[in-house]
């Protein structure tokens, strides 16, 4: 019984690596190319070979002339304050739908949800005439502002879900220290937040920084495009130098891989509390 | 806690997530709406109305029911593969052998990444002369499998589903994962003493321990196959022919490249029309809860 049961376990083990291995193909696939000569890539067929000398020039290349770098430049730009501004626009909002209780606020926190599931469609032609008509457009103001509004449905219900929770009573005794509304939020409702902020920012962090349909909605002009519309803009240019094209993947992919290995256990906390996305 | 006198107070918090989210999402939604009736160009002042022309124009597109049609085998595929194989991944790595954390940390990878990066990554492997996939079917004397993943208008469609399901597979997984944690340990151990085997464990315990896991899981793959638009526009833009173009990317085609506003409007209303039925059940849910 015991040796059938650590058979078993063999087994398990030796499926899960395979799985593994498998899942992990694809990215093994791309850091070979990124790092062959284009000549390597034509001459063998054979892409589980690692590559026989390691091109870094293919990371230069990519980075200077298919100018990654500006793209990369642009998207902490865009990312870094869309996420700050959700997180503390939505935490407002959280706060006032969580700790006070008044006739409309069923009503507001369903339109906030309603709006998080609406299928993105219906706002592409008006956000994008809107943005025209008020000098929105083509500005990284433009695309922050809207990602900011866009993300406060999903952050709005999110935060408010761990608000609601927090006891009353923290509050009650604060107020009758004279702390006024403002306090309350800043110095109660806000630090107390901050493990659910966590997990809302490095999620948000990590779809903002993916974003590529509102960036190609919004911004029109080569150097203000993000990571993602550069990617795209590079494979027009470097049709089939899959080993520079694979090199950019890799820079356009590498933050956000960092920034989950380093908050994995916050990424799939957010993930599994909001599963339903905005 | 709040008197007749501070009614406000709660408003002026809510001031500046309302008026953005007004005039960024709920404006909108109502402007795509009335666009919808019109044949507006999205460049001359005024605008036309013309009934429910476009509708009627759409339901004798046939891009228009390619694009449905494609919209419905992303929904099959994305619910048929995903939830029981992330179900399996889930269960799999769910047992404490050393190293199924790091197991978990690396199936998980794909999720970070944009669709944009992994549609780049597939169009390589989907590469007809040099790409991984056909290299790999001659290499073990399956050549008569090779074929050009991305251009043949019967399979492009579900080349572009399965590179999509790598990293669906890992949500799936995530979610599944969760439900675990609510999973009686005793009482499995209880129906492992009865002489239960593993398959009618799973089937009497651990499957109807995981309802809501599955209920959110199905709900999260409907919502996103009907969200598909980015993996498809970078790896083949609809093509070939608009055989594997969904209704997000022939709504954007329409709108933006040919400046057919209206119709573009009239084709997103449809989409909202499909998905409400599922936000109506998901708003149910939630207010359910909230009781």
């Amino acid at each position: 019984m015991k040796k059938r049961k650590l058979s078993a376990k063999m087994m398990f083990y030796i499926l899960s690596l395979f799985i593994v291995i498998v899942w992990l193909i694809p990215f093994f696939i791309t850091t070979f190319t990124s790092l062959k000569s284009m000549d390597e890539i034509m001459s063998s067929t054979s892409w589980w070979k690692p590559p026989q000398q390691l091109v870094w020039e293919n990371f230069a290349d990519s980075w200077e002339q298919g100018n990654m770098k500006t793209y990369f430049r642009n998207t902490f730009i865009i990312t870094v304050p869309s996420v700050i501004g959700t997180l503390l626009v939505s935490s407002l909002g959280a706060f006032a739908l969580s700790f006070y209780k008044f006739k409309m606020s069923k009503i507001i926190l369903i339109i906030f949800v309603a709006g998080m599931l609406i299928p993105f469609q219906m706002l592409l032609i008006p956000v994008y005439k809107f943005s025209q008509q008020t000098g929105l457009y083509d500005t990284f103001q433009g695309v922050i502002l809207f990602h900011i509004a866009f993300q406060l449905g999903f952050c709005t219900f999110f935060l408010r879900n761990f608000m609601i929770g927090i006891p009353k009573s923290i509050f009650e005794s604060a107020k009758i220290d004279g702390a006024n509304d403002f306090t309350l939020y800043r110095k109660i409702a806000l630090p107390l937040s901050l493990p659910a902020m966590a997990a809302l920012g490095i999620l948000e962090f990590t779809w903002i920084w993916n974003d590529y349909l509102w960036g190609l909605i919004l911004l029109q002009s080569d150097n203000l495009k993000p990571v993602t519309l550069g990617l795209v803009n590079l494979q027009g240019q470097w049709v089939t130098s899959w080993n520079i094209i694979s090199a950019a993947s890799l820079i356009a992919a590498i933050v956000p891989l960092v920034v989950f290995l380093i908050f994995q256990r916050y990424f799939i906390d957010g993930l599994t509390v909001g599963a339903v996305k905005g | 806690m709040l008197t007749k006198k501070r009614w406000w107070v709660p408003w002026a918090f809510l001031a500046i997530p309302l008026i953005m989210y007004l005039i960024w999402v709920i404006i909108p939604i109502g402007r795509t709406f009335v666009y919808s009736f019109s044949s507006w160009d999205g460049l001359s002042e005024n605008i036309d109305f013309i009934g429910f022309d476009n509708f009627k124009m759409l339901f004798g597109d046939r891009i228009f029911t390619t694009a449905l049609m494609n919209n419905i085998k992303w929904f099959i595929f994305f619910i048929i593969i995903p939830v029981p194989v992330g179900l399996g991944f889930a269960m799999l790595l769910d047992m404490k052998l050393p190293g199924s954390k790091l197991f978990k940390t690396l199936v998980y990878l794909p999720m970070t990444l944009s669709f944009v990066v992994i549609g780049t990554m597939w169009s390589w492997i989907y590469e007809p002369q040099y790409g991984a996939l056909n290299s790999f079917l001659d290499a073990i004397g399956l050549d008569f499998l090779i074929t050009p993943w991305l251009s043949d208008p019967q399979i492009v469609t579900f080349s572009l589903i399965f590179a999509a399901i790598w990293r669906q597979i890992p949500y799936m997984m995530v979610l599944f994962l969760a439900g675990l944690k609510n999973v009686s340990q005793d009482q499995v151990e209880a129906a492992y003493v009865d002489g239960a085997n593993a398959w009618q464990r799973f089937w009497n315990i651990i499957l109807p321990a995981l309802r809501p896991s599955m209920i959110v899981a199905i709900t999260v793959s409907i919502i996103d196959s009907l969200r598909a638009f980015d993996i498809v526009f970078v790896m083949t833009k609809g093509g070939p022919f608009h055989s594997s173009t969904v209704l997000a990317n022939f709504m954007y085609i329409e709108a933006f490249n040919n400046y057919r506003m209206g119709y573009g409007s009239a084709i997103a209303v449809i989409q909202f029309a499909i998905t409400f039925g599922f936000i109506i059940l998901y708003l149910l849910n939630a207010m359910k809860n909230e009781e």
